[in-house]
Protein backbone atom coordinates (compact mmCIF):
# COMPACT_ATOMS: atom_id res chain seq x y z
CA UNK A 1 0.00 0.00 0.00
CA UNK A 2 2.78 2.46 1.14
CA UNK A 3 4.31 1.97 -2.83
CA UNK A 4 1.14 2.06 -4.09
CA UNK A 5 0.76 5.68 -2.53
CA UNK A 6 4.16 6.55 -3.70
CA UNK A 7 4.10 5.46 -6.94
CA UNK A 8 0.67 7.24 -7.63
CA UNK A 9 1.86 10.72 -6.21
CA UNK A 10 4.78 10.19 -7.73
CA UNK A 11 2.91 9.67 -10.76
CA UNK A 12 0.21 12.68 -10.35
CA UNK A 13 2.95 15.16 -9.44
CA UNK A 14 6.18 14.40 -11.49
CA UNK A 15 5.45 11.82 -14.09
CA UNK A 16 2.60 12.49 -15.68
CA UNK A 17 3.10 16.56 -16.10
CA UNK A 18 6.55 15.35 -17.23
CA UNK A 19 5.23 12.64 -19.98
CA UNK A 20 2.89 15.94 -21.29
CA UNK A 21 5.77 17.64 -22.13
CA UNK A 22 7.25 15.41 -24.23
CA UNK A 23 4.40 13.97 -26.02
CA UNK A 24 3.77 18.09 -26.76
CA UNK A 25 7.10 17.87 -28.07
CA UNK A 26 6.53 14.99 -30.09
CA UNK A 27 3.92 16.48 -31.39
CA UNK A 28 5.82 18.91 -32.78
CA UNK A 29 6.93 16.51 -35.71
CA UNK A 30 11.25 16.71 -36.60
CA UNK A 31 11.13 18.99 -38.69
CA UNK A 32 8.61 21.64 -36.41
CA UNK A 33 11.49 20.60 -33.62
CA UNK A 34 14.22 21.05 -35.59
CA UNK A 35 13.15 24.97 -36.92
CA UNK A 36 12.93 25.86 -33.43
CA UNK A 37 16.31 23.74 -31.97
CA UNK A 38 17.81 25.78 -34.96
CA UNK A 39 16.44 28.89 -34.49
CA UNK A 40 19.77 31.14 -34.37
CA UNK A 41 18.16 32.94 -31.07
CA UNK A 42 18.00 29.24 -29.28
CA UNK A 43 21.08 28.61 -30.19
CA UNK A 44 22.97 31.35 -28.99
CA UNK A 45 20.51 31.04 -25.49
CA UNK A 46 21.67 27.68 -25.31
CA UNK A 47 25.40 28.38 -25.87
CA UNK A 48 25.23 31.54 -23.05
CA UNK A 49 23.15 28.96 -20.93
CA UNK A 50 26.03 25.82 -21.61
CA UNK A 51 29.04 28.32 -21.41
CA UNK A 52 28.86 30.35 -18.43
CA UNK A 53 27.81 27.30 -16.72
CA UNK A 54 30.19 25.59 -17.48
CA UNK A 55 32.88 28.32 -16.55
CA UNK A 56 30.85 29.19 -13.32
CA UNK A 57 31.48 25.32 -12.62
CA UNK A 58 35.09 25.13 -13.32
CA UNK A 59 35.39 27.84 -10.57
CA UNK A 60 32.99 26.33 -8.29
CA UNK A 61 35.45 23.06 -8.63
CA UNK A 62 38.71 24.71 -7.99
CA UNK A 63 37.41 27.22 -4.94
CA UNK A 64 35.06 24.49 -3.73
CA UNK A 65 38.35 21.85 -3.27
CA UNK A 66 39.77 25.21 -0.95
CA UNK A 67 37.39 25.75 0.83
CA UNK A 68 36.28 21.82 1.46
CA UNK A 69 40.06 21.23 2.45
CA UNK A 70 40.16 24.16 4.78
CA UNK A 71 37.05 23.35 6.50
CA UNK A 72 38.14 19.14 7.03
CA UNK A 73 41.99 19.71 7.50
CA UNK A 74 42.34 23.29 9.22
CA UNK A 75 41.09 24.65 13.01
CA UNK A 76 40.19 28.03 13.25
CA UNK A 77 37.83 30.53 15.13
CA UNK A 78 34.56 30.53 13.58
CA UNK A 79 34.82 26.98 11.36
CA UNK A 80 31.44 25.58 12.13
CA UNK A 81 29.61 29.05 11.25
CA UNK A 82 31.77 29.11 8.49
CA UNK A 83 30.84 25.82 7.38
CA UNK A 84 27.11 26.48 7.87
CA UNK A 85 27.19 29.55 5.52
CA UNK A 86 28.50 26.99 2.91
CA UNK A 87 24.81 26.11 2.19
CA UNK A 88 23.75 29.81 1.65
CA UNK A 89 22.90 29.22 -1.65
CA UNK A 90 20.64 26.11 -0.63
CA UNK A 91 18.13 28.63 1.79
CA UNK A 92 18.39 31.62 0.25
CA UNK A 93 15.52 32.18 -2.58
CA UNK A 94 17.14 32.42 -6.03
CA UNK A 95 15.38 36.17 -6.68
CA UNK A 96 16.89 37.27 -3.62
CA UNK A 97 20.17 36.48 -4.54
CA UNK A 98 19.63 37.77 -8.17
CA UNK A 99 18.66 41.15 -6.90
CA UNK A 100 21.48 41.48 -4.30
CA UNK A 101 24.34 40.02 -6.40
CA UNK A 102 22.86 43.05 -9.17
CA UNK A 103 22.84 45.92 -6.51
CA UNK A 104 26.69 44.48 -5.82
CA UNK A 105 27.87 44.77 -9.66
CA UNK A 106 25.76 47.18 -10.51
CA UNK A 107 28.07 50.49 -11.80
CA UNK A 108 27.39 52.10 -8.53
CA UNK A 109 27.42 48.99 -6.86
CA UNK A 110 30.00 48.47 -3.84
CA UNK A 111 31.95 46.20 -6.15
CA UNK A 112 30.48 47.24 -9.73
CA UNK A 113 32.37 50.52 -8.45
CA UNK A 114 35.42 49.69 -8.38
CA UNK A 115 35.43 47.18 -11.33
CA UNK A 116 33.87 50.04 -13.83
CA UNK A 117 36.99 52.46 -12.80
CA UNK A 118 38.76 49.68 -14.22
CA UNK A 119 36.42 49.34 -17.51
CA UNK A 120 35.06 46.09 -16.37
CA UNK A 121 30.97 45.59 -16.58
CA UNK A 122 29.81 42.71 -14.69
CA UNK A 123 26.07 43.65 -14.56
CA UNK A 124 23.84 43.19 -17.50
CA UNK A 125 26.45 40.97 -19.25
CA UNK A 126 27.74 37.35 -19.71
CA UNK A 127 30.12 37.69 -16.84
CA UNK A 128 27.12 38.91 -14.47
CA UNK A 129 25.32 35.51 -15.46
CA UNK A 130 28.64 33.57 -14.26
CA UNK A 131 28.18 34.85 -11.28
CA UNK A 132 25.15 34.49 -9.94
CA UNK A 133 26.13 31.09 -11.38
CA UNK A 134 29.14 30.84 -9.12
CA UNK A 135 26.67 31.70 -6.36
CA UNK A 136 24.22 28.83 -6.47
CA UNK A 137 26.81 26.25 -7.59
CA UNK A 138 29.33 26.42 -4.84
CA UNK A 139 27.64 24.05 -2.01
CA UNK A 140 26.82 21.22 -4.69
CA UNK A 141 31.03 21.20 -5.14
CA UNK A 142 31.98 21.85 -1.39
CA UNK A 143 29.06 19.02 -0.15
CA UNK A 144 29.86 16.36 -2.51
CA UNK A 145 33.89 16.61 -1.94
CA UNK A 146 33.77 17.37 1.73
CA UNK A 147 32.26 13.89 3.14
CA UNK A 148 35.13 12.15 1.06
CA UNK A 149 37.79 13.91 2.59
CA UNK A 150 36.63 13.47 5.55
CA UNK A 151 37.19 9.68 4.90
CA UNK A 152 40.49 10.05 3.64
CA UNK A 153 42.81 7.83 6.21
CA UNK A 154 45.73 9.49 7.54
CA UNK A 155 47.92 6.42 7.33
CA UNK A 156 47.78 6.98 2.98
CA UNK A 157 49.61 10.18 3.76
CA UNK A 158 51.97 8.97 5.88
CA UNK A 159 52.76 6.05 3.89
CA UNK A 160 53.57 8.68 1.19
CA UNK A 161 55.44 10.84 3.13
CA UNK A 162 57.83 8.00 4.68
CA UNK A 163 58.09 7.16 0.67
CA UNK A 164 59.91 10.10 0.54
CA UNK A 165 56.72 12.35 -1.10
CA UNK A 166 56.82 15.56 -0.35
CA UNK A 167 53.28 17.80 0.80
CA UNK A 168 52.63 19.08 -2.86
CA UNK A 169 53.50 15.44 -4.51
CA UNK A 170 51.23 13.84 -1.91
CA UNK A 171 48.36 15.97 -2.46
CA UNK A 172 48.73 16.26 -6.55
CA UNK A 173 49.70 12.51 -6.77
CA UNK A 174 48.29 10.69 -3.67
CA UNK A 175 44.88 12.98 -2.27
CA UNK A 176 43.43 14.21 -5.39
CA UNK A 177 43.35 11.33 -7.70
CA UNK A 178 41.26 9.51 -4.76
CA UNK A 179 39.03 12.91 -4.85
CA UNK A 180 38.06 12.85 -8.64
CA UNK A 181 35.10 11.06 -9.03
CA UNK A 182 33.54 12.98 -6.07
CA UNK A 183 35.12 16.31 -7.36
CA UNK A 184 33.81 14.91 -11.33
CA UNK A 185 30.34 14.81 -9.44
CA UNK A 186 29.67 17.59 -7.66
CA UNK A 187 31.21 19.47 -11.04
CA UNK A 188 28.19 17.85 -12.66
CA UNK A 189 25.91 18.62 -9.87
CA UNK A 190 26.62 22.29 -10.10
CA UNK A 191 26.77 22.06 -14.14
CA UNK A 192 23.69 20.71 -14.22
CA UNK A 193 22.20 23.35 -11.76
CA UNK A 194 23.60 26.12 -13.44
CA UNK A 195 21.70 25.20 -16.80
CA UNK A 196 18.40 25.40 -15.53
CA UNK A 197 18.93 28.32 -13.12
CA UNK A 198 16.39 30.98 -13.76
CA UNK A 199 15.74 33.48 -10.57
CA UNK A 200 19.14 34.81 -9.18
CA UNK A 201 20.45 35.04 -12.85
CA UNK A 202 17.50 37.12 -14.85
CA UNK A 203 17.91 40.42 -12.76
CA UNK A 204 21.77 40.82 -13.04
CA UNK A 205 21.86 39.20 -16.76
CA UNK A 206 20.28 42.23 -18.60
CA UNK A 207 18.43 39.89 -20.52
CA UNK A 208 19.97 41.50 -23.81
CA UNK A 209 18.79 39.08 -27.10
CA UNK A 210 21.98 37.21 -28.67
CA UNK A 211 23.83 38.33 -25.91
CA UNK A 212 23.06 37.89 -22.37
CA UNK A 213 19.61 35.78 -22.32
CA UNK A 214 19.76 32.66 -21.00
CA UNK A 215 17.89 29.35 -22.10
CA UNK A 216 15.35 29.34 -19.48
CA UNK A 217 14.25 32.47 -20.18
CA UNK A 218 13.38 32.44 -23.31
CA UNK A 219 11.67 29.81 -22.38
CA UNK A 220 9.15 32.15 -20.22
CA UNK A 221 9.71 34.44 -23.23
CA UNK A 222 7.92 31.74 -25.61
CA UNK A 223 5.42 31.66 -22.84
CA UNK A 224 4.48 34.80 -22.92
CA UNK A 225 3.75 35.09 -26.38
CA UNK A 226 1.71 31.99 -25.79
CA UNK A 227 4.05 30.18 -28.30
CA UNK A 228 4.11 26.73 -26.83
CA UNK A 229 5.51 24.68 -29.11
CA UNK A 230 8.62 27.20 -28.85
CA UNK A 231 8.66 26.84 -25.00
CA UNK A 232 8.12 23.12 -25.49
CA UNK A 233 11.19 22.68 -28.05
CA UNK A 234 14.10 24.57 -25.72
CA UNK A 235 12.86 22.79 -22.55
CA UNK A 236 12.61 19.32 -24.20
CA UNK A 237 16.70 20.32 -25.35
CA UNK A 238 17.47 21.42 -21.94
CA UNK A 239 16.22 17.87 -20.49
CA UNK A 240 17.75 15.79 -22.95
CA UNK A 241 21.06 17.26 -21.84
CA UNK A 242 20.21 17.60 -18.36
CA UNK A 243 18.85 13.78 -18.26
CA UNK A 244 22.44 13.06 -20.44
CA UNK A 245 24.40 14.91 -17.27
CA UNK A 246 22.73 12.35 -14.97
CA UNK A 247 23.09 9.29 -16.75
CA UNK A 248 26.67 10.52 -16.87
CA UNK A 249 27.28 10.88 -12.96
CA UNK A 250 25.66 7.88 -12.30
CA UNK A 251 28.20 6.20 -14.53
CA UNK A 252 30.98 8.43 -13.03
CA UNK A 253 29.39 6.76 -9.04
CA UNK A 254 29.36 3.57 -10.35
CA UNK A 255 33.11 3.43 -12.22
CA UNK A 256 34.25 5.46 -8.37
CA UNK A 257 32.57 2.37 -6.35
CA UNK A 258 34.11 -0.04 -8.92
CA UNK A 259 37.98 1.64 -8.39
CA UNK A 260 37.60 3.46 -4.96
CA UNK A 261 35.24 0.58 -2.83
CA UNK A 262 33.21 3.50 -2.38
CA UNK A 263 30.45 5.93 -4.13
CA UNK A 264 30.78 9.74 -4.38
CA UNK B 1 55.18 3.62 25.78
CA UNK B 2 58.92 2.97 26.31
CA UNK B 3 59.46 2.90 22.37
CA UNK B 4 57.42 5.72 21.51
CA UNK B 5 59.73 8.07 23.50
CA UNK B 6 62.18 8.36 20.53
CA UNK B 7 64.24 11.19 19.50
CA UNK B 8 65.24 13.77 21.28
CA UNK B 9 63.70 16.99 18.64
CA UNK B 10 59.68 16.71 19.15
CA UNK B 11 58.44 14.02 17.18
CA UNK B 12 54.98 15.40 16.55
CA UNK B 13 56.74 18.07 14.98
CA UNK B 14 57.93 16.24 11.95
CA UNK B 15 54.49 13.74 11.82
CA UNK B 16 52.75 16.71 11.91
CA UNK B 17 54.56 18.46 8.69
CA UNK B 18 54.45 14.66 6.88
CA UNK B 19 50.41 15.28 6.65
CA UNK B 20 49.87 18.57 6.68
CA UNK B 21 50.57 21.72 4.85
CA UNK B 22 53.43 24.85 5.97
CA UNK B 23 51.97 27.29 8.50
CA UNK B 24 52.25 29.75 5.35
CA UNK B 25 50.03 27.55 3.06
CA UNK B 26 47.84 26.74 5.54
CA UNK B 27 47.12 30.76 6.21
CA UNK B 28 47.25 31.43 2.41
CA UNK B 29 44.71 28.54 1.57
CA UNK B 30 42.63 29.28 4.76
CA UNK B 31 42.49 33.15 3.56
CA UNK B 32 41.68 32.23 -0.21
CA UNK B 33 38.86 30.07 1.18
CA UNK B 34 37.32 33.31 3.39
CA UNK B 35 37.54 36.00 1.32
CA UNK B 36 35.70 33.43 -1.85
CA UNK B 37 33.07 32.80 1.22
CA UNK B 38 33.17 36.52 1.84
CA UNK B 39 32.92 38.00 -1.53
CA UNK B 40 30.42 35.39 -2.79
CA UNK B 41 28.27 34.32 0.00
CA UNK B 42 28.27 36.78 2.64
CA UNK B 43 28.52 40.41 1.01
CA UNK B 44 25.02 39.32 -1.05
CA UNK B 45 23.53 38.79 2.02
CA UNK B 46 24.82 41.17 3.87
CA UNK B 47 23.23 44.21 0.71
CA UNK B 48 20.33 42.70 1.05
CA UNK B 49 19.69 44.36 4.65
CA UNK B 50 21.93 46.86 3.63
CA UNK B 51 19.42 47.90 0.57
CA UNK B 52 16.69 47.52 2.61
CA UNK B 53 17.38 49.99 5.44
CA UNK B 54 19.26 52.53 3.01
CA UNK B 55 15.94 55.31 3.99
CA UNK B 56 15.75 54.12 7.27
CA UNK B 57 13.12 52.03 9.24
CA UNK B 58 10.38 54.20 8.38
CA UNK B 59 10.55 53.45 4.86
CA UNK B 60 11.45 49.83 5.63
CA UNK B 61 8.86 48.95 7.68
CA UNK B 62 6.70 50.80 5.17
CA UNK B 63 6.86 48.26 2.38
CA UNK B 64 5.14 45.74 4.47
CA UNK B 65 1.87 48.07 5.28
CA UNK B 66 1.21 48.13 1.57
CA UNK B 67 -1.62 45.55 0.73
CA UNK B 68 0.00 43.65 -1.65
CA UNK B 69 3.19 42.76 -0.20
CA UNK B 70 0.41 41.71 2.82
CA UNK B 71 -1.38 39.55 0.22
CA UNK B 72 1.88 37.86 -0.82
CA UNK B 73 3.37 36.80 2.29
CA UNK B 74 -0.59 35.24 3.30
CA UNK B 75 0.06 33.87 -0.39
CA UNK B 76 3.41 32.51 0.33
CA UNK B 77 2.39 30.83 3.78
CA UNK B 78 -0.78 29.37 2.35
CA UNK B 79 1.44 28.13 -0.47
CA UNK B 80 3.65 26.43 1.35
CA UNK B 81 1.20 24.72 4.64
CA UNK B 82 -0.32 23.17 2.00
CA UNK B 83 2.72 22.27 -0.46
CA UNK B 84 4.84 20.95 2.76
CA UNK B 85 2.47 18.69 4.29
CA UNK B 86 1.75 16.84 1.66
CA UNK B 87 5.21 16.28 0.36
CA UNK B 88 6.26 15.00 3.95
CA UNK B 89 3.68 12.42 4.00
CA UNK B 90 4.98 11.59 0.79
CA UNK B 91 8.61 11.21 1.73
CA UNK B 92 7.92 9.65 4.64
CA UNK B 93 5.61 7.01 3.00
CA UNK B 94 8.04 6.66 -0.19
CA UNK B 95 11.26 6.63 2.33
CA UNK B 96 8.99 3.34 4.39
CA UNK B 97 8.30 2.01 1.34
CA UNK B 98 11.96 1.52 0.25
CA UNK B 99 13.89 1.16 2.85
CA UNK B 100 11.95 -1.25 4.61
CA UNK B 101 10.83 -3.21 1.60
CA UNK B 102 12.70 -5.48 -1.17
CA UNK B 103 11.25 -5.01 -5.04
CA UNK B 104 12.32 -4.72 -8.25
CA UNK B 105 13.27 -1.06 -9.79
CA UNK B 106 14.00 0.12 -6.37
CA UNK B 107 17.01 2.28 -7.66
CA UNK B 108 14.96 3.59 -11.08
CA UNK B 109 12.33 4.66 -8.33
CA UNK B 110 14.92 6.22 -6.44
CA UNK B 111 15.99 8.08 -9.18
CA UNK B 112 12.53 9.11 -10.26
CA UNK B 113 11.94 10.63 -6.75
CA UNK B 114 15.25 12.57 -7.59
CA UNK B 115 14.01 13.80 -11.08
CA UNK B 116 12.64 17.65 -10.42
CA UNK B 117 16.17 18.23 -8.82
CA UNK B 118 17.51 17.77 -12.23
CA UNK B 119 14.44 19.72 -13.96
CA UNK B 120 15.07 23.71 -14.60
CA UNK B 121 12.46 25.54 -12.35
CA UNK B 122 11.47 27.04 -15.59
CA UNK B 123 10.49 23.47 -17.11
CA UNK B 124 8.74 22.86 -13.63
CA UNK B 125 6.59 25.38 -14.05
CA UNK B 126 6.05 25.01 -18.02
CA UNK B 127 4.44 21.38 -17.60
CA UNK B 128 1.72 22.65 -15.61
CA UNK B 129 1.20 24.90 -17.79
CA UNK B 130 1.33 22.42 -20.94
CA UNK B 131 -0.91 20.56 -18.86
CA UNK B 132 -3.81 22.70 -17.85
CA UNK B 133 -3.80 25.42 -20.56
CA UNK B 134 -6.38 26.26 -22.63
CA UNK B 135 -5.23 24.51 -25.43
CA UNK B 136 -4.41 21.30 -23.65
CA UNK B 137 -6.64 18.56 -23.38
CA UNK B 138 -7.59 19.36 -19.85
CA UNK B 139 -8.30 23.03 -20.00
CA UNK B 140 -11.25 23.61 -22.09
CA UNK B 141 -13.34 20.72 -19.45
CA UNK B 142 -11.59 22.20 -16.13
CA UNK B 143 -12.59 25.79 -17.50
CA UNK B 144 -16.50 24.39 -18.47
CA UNK B 145 -16.50 23.48 -14.36
CA UNK B 146 -15.37 26.61 -13.32
CA UNK B 147 -12.25 25.11 -11.84
CA UNK B 148 -9.22 27.48 -12.28
CA UNK B 149 -5.76 26.22 -11.87
CA UNK B 150 -3.24 27.94 -13.91
CA UNK B 151 -2.47 31.61 -13.18
CA UNK B 152 -4.33 30.56 -9.43
CA UNK B 153 -3.53 29.49 -6.23
CA UNK B 154 -3.98 25.72 -7.45
CA UNK B 155 -1.25 25.77 -9.80
CA UNK B 156 1.29 27.65 -7.67
CA UNK B 157 0.59 24.87 -5.39
CA UNK B 158 1.40 22.26 -7.70
CA UNK B 159 4.34 23.98 -8.97
CA UNK B 160 6.02 24.57 -5.68
CA UNK B 161 5.01 21.01 -4.97
CA UNK B 162 6.96 19.54 -8.18
CA UNK B 163 10.20 21.55 -7.19
CA UNK B 164 10.48 20.51 -3.44
CA UNK B 165 8.96 16.93 -4.27
CA UNK B 166 12.28 15.02 -3.11
CA UNK B 167 13.39 17.12 -0.28
CA UNK B 168 11.69 14.87 2.40
CA UNK B 169 12.35 11.52 0.66
CA UNK B 170 15.54 12.01 0.10
CA UNK B 171 16.78 12.67 3.74
CA UNK B 172 14.89 9.78 4.77
CA UNK B 173 16.04 7.53 2.33
CA UNK B 174 19.18 6.41 3.39
CA UNK B 175 18.80 7.12 7.19
CA UNK B 176 15.72 4.31 7.22
CA UNK B 177 18.14 2.27 5.34
CA UNK B 178 20.38 2.31 7.51
CA UNK B 179 18.40 1.96 10.37
CA UNK B 180 17.20 -1.62 8.68
CA UNK B 181 14.26 -3.46 9.68
CA UNK B 182 15.28 -4.91 12.79
CA UNK B 183 13.30 -2.25 15.25
CA UNK B 184 10.15 -3.12 13.19
CA UNK B 185 10.53 -6.63 13.33
CA UNK B 186 10.92 -6.70 16.91
CA UNK B 187 7.57 -4.67 17.09
CA UNK B 188 5.58 -6.59 14.81
CA UNK B 189 6.81 -10.06 16.31
CA UNK B 190 5.88 -8.36 19.99
CA UNK B 191 1.89 -7.76 18.52
CA UNK B 192 2.01 -4.29 17.96
CA UNK B 193 0.12 -3.63 13.95
CA UNK B 194 1.58 -1.67 11.13
CA UNK B 195 0.20 1.42 11.86
CA UNK B 196 1.45 1.32 15.92
CA UNK B 197 5.09 -0.29 14.73
CA UNK B 198 5.40 3.06 12.35
CA UNK B 199 3.65 5.21 14.88
CA UNK B 200 6.26 4.24 18.03
CA UNK B 201 9.02 2.71 16.55
CA UNK B 202 9.62 4.01 13.00
CA UNK B 203 9.00 7.60 13.65
CA UNK B 204 10.62 7.95 16.58
CA UNK B 205 14.10 6.83 14.75
CA UNK B 206 13.27 9.21 12.27
CA UNK B 207 12.30 11.89 13.46
CA UNK B 208 15.47 14.13 13.41
CA UNK B 209 16.13 13.57 10.14
CA UNK B 210 12.27 14.20 9.22
CA UNK B 211 12.71 17.81 10.93
CA UNK B 212 15.72 18.54 8.58
CA UNK B 213 14.16 17.11 5.42
CA UNK B 214 10.61 19.34 6.18
CA UNK B 215 13.21 22.44 7.29
CA UNK B 216 14.92 22.36 3.56
CA UNK B 217 11.39 21.53 2.12
CA UNK B 218 9.69 24.64 4.18
CA UNK B 219 12.99 27.27 2.92
CA UNK B 220 12.66 25.65 -1.31
CA UNK B 221 8.72 26.16 -1.18
CA UNK B 222 8.69 29.80 0.19
CA UNK B 223 11.48 31.05 -1.56
CA UNK B 224 11.04 29.16 -5.47
CA UNK B 225 10.71 31.38 -8.11
CA UNK B 226 10.78 30.10 -11.59
CA UNK B 227 8.80 27.29 -11.52
CA UNK B 228 5.73 29.71 -9.90
CA UNK B 229 6.71 33.02 -12.13
CA UNK B 230 5.53 30.81 -14.87
CA UNK B 231 2.15 29.50 -13.53
CA UNK B 232 1.15 32.48 -11.39
CA UNK B 233 0.09 35.13 -14.10
CA UNK B 234 1.73 37.51 -11.55
CA UNK B 235 -1.50 39.29 -10.77
CA UNK B 236 -0.76 41.87 -7.92
CA UNK B 237 -2.89 40.58 -4.75
CA UNK B 238 -4.14 37.41 -6.05
CA UNK B 239 -1.40 35.56 -7.35
CA UNK B 240 2.18 36.83 -6.51
CA UNK B 241 3.88 35.24 -3.70
CA UNK B 242 7.03 37.03 -1.66
CA UNK B 243 9.40 35.98 -3.87
CA UNK B 244 7.33 37.27 -7.21
CA UNK B 245 6.40 40.60 -5.14
CA UNK B 246 10.15 41.23 -4.86
CA UNK B 247 10.67 41.01 -8.55
CA UNK B 248 7.84 43.67 -9.45
CA UNK B 249 8.94 45.73 -6.61
CA UNK B 250 12.24 45.89 -7.76
CA UNK B 251 11.76 46.02 -11.92
CA UNK B 252 9.35 48.91 -10.99
CA UNK B 253 12.72 50.92 -9.14
CA UNK B 254 11.10 50.23 -6.30
CA UNK B 255 14.03 48.91 -4.65
CA UNK B 256 13.96 49.74 -0.91
CA UNK B 257 10.68 47.98 -1.10
CA UNK B 258 11.98 45.22 -3.38
CA UNK B 259 15.18 44.69 -0.58
CA UNK B 260 12.15 44.64 2.37
CA UNK B 261 10.03 41.79 1.30
CA UNK B 262 13.41 40.11 0.09
CA UNK B 263 14.88 40.72 3.76
CA UNK B 264 12.52 38.72 5.45
CA UNK B 265 12.78 36.05 2.92
CA UNK B 266 16.95 36.47 3.83
CA UNK B 267 16.30 36.10 7.53
CA UNK B 268 13.99 32.70 6.73
CA UNK B 269 17.03 31.60 5.37
CA UNK B 270 19.66 32.23 8.35
CA UNK B 271 16.27 30.73 10.38
CA UNK B 272 16.84 27.67 8.40
CA UNK B 273 20.97 27.78 8.31
CA UNK B 274 21.09 28.34 11.95
CA UNK B 275 17.97 25.37 12.61
CA UNK B 276 19.54 22.83 10.62
CA UNK B 277 23.28 23.51 12.19
CA UNK B 278 21.95 22.98 15.68
CA UNK B 279 20.40 19.58 13.92
CA UNK B 280 23.32 18.55 12.76
CA UNK B 281 25.48 19.35 15.56
CA UNK B 282 23.12 18.05 18.05
CA UNK B 283 22.12 15.07 16.21
CA UNK B 284 24.99 14.51 13.99
CA UNK B 285 25.40 11.13 14.33
CA UNK B 286 21.67 10.11 13.77
CA UNK B 287 21.72 12.45 10.24
CA UNK B 288 25.09 10.72 9.40
CA UNK B 289 23.51 8.63 6.75
CA UNK B 290 21.94 11.79 5.30
CA UNK B 291 23.52 13.25 1.85
CA UNK B 292 23.83 16.08 0.44
CA UNK B 293 21.17 17.91 -2.19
Amino acid sequence: MALGFTLAYLALIVLIPLTGLVLRSASLGFPGFWHVATDPRTVNALKISFGTSLIAAVINVIFGIIVAWVLVRYRFPGRRIVDAIVDLPFALPTAVAGIALTALYSKNGWIGRWLDLIGIKVAFTPIGITIALIFIGLPFVVRTVQPVMEEIRKEVEEAAATLGANRFQTITRVLLPGLQPAILTGFALAFARAVGEYGSVIFIAGNLPYVSEIAPLLIVIRLEEFDYAGATAIATIMLLISFFMLFVINLIQAWSRRRYGYGA
Amino acid sequence: MALESGPVTDPTATARHATTERRTARFVLTGIALAFLALFLVLPLVSVFVEAFRKGPTEYLAAFSEPDAQAAIRLTLLVASIAVPLNVVFGVVAAWAIAKFEFKGKAFLTTLIDLPFSVSPVISGLVYVLLFSSQSALGPWLKSQGIEILFAVPGIVLATMFVTFPFVARELIPLMQEQGTTDEEAALSLGANGWQTFWHVTLPNIKWGLLYGVLLCNARAMGEFGAVSVVSGHIRGLTNTMPLHVEILYNEYNFVAAFAVASLLALLALVTLVLKTLLELRYGAELRAVGGH
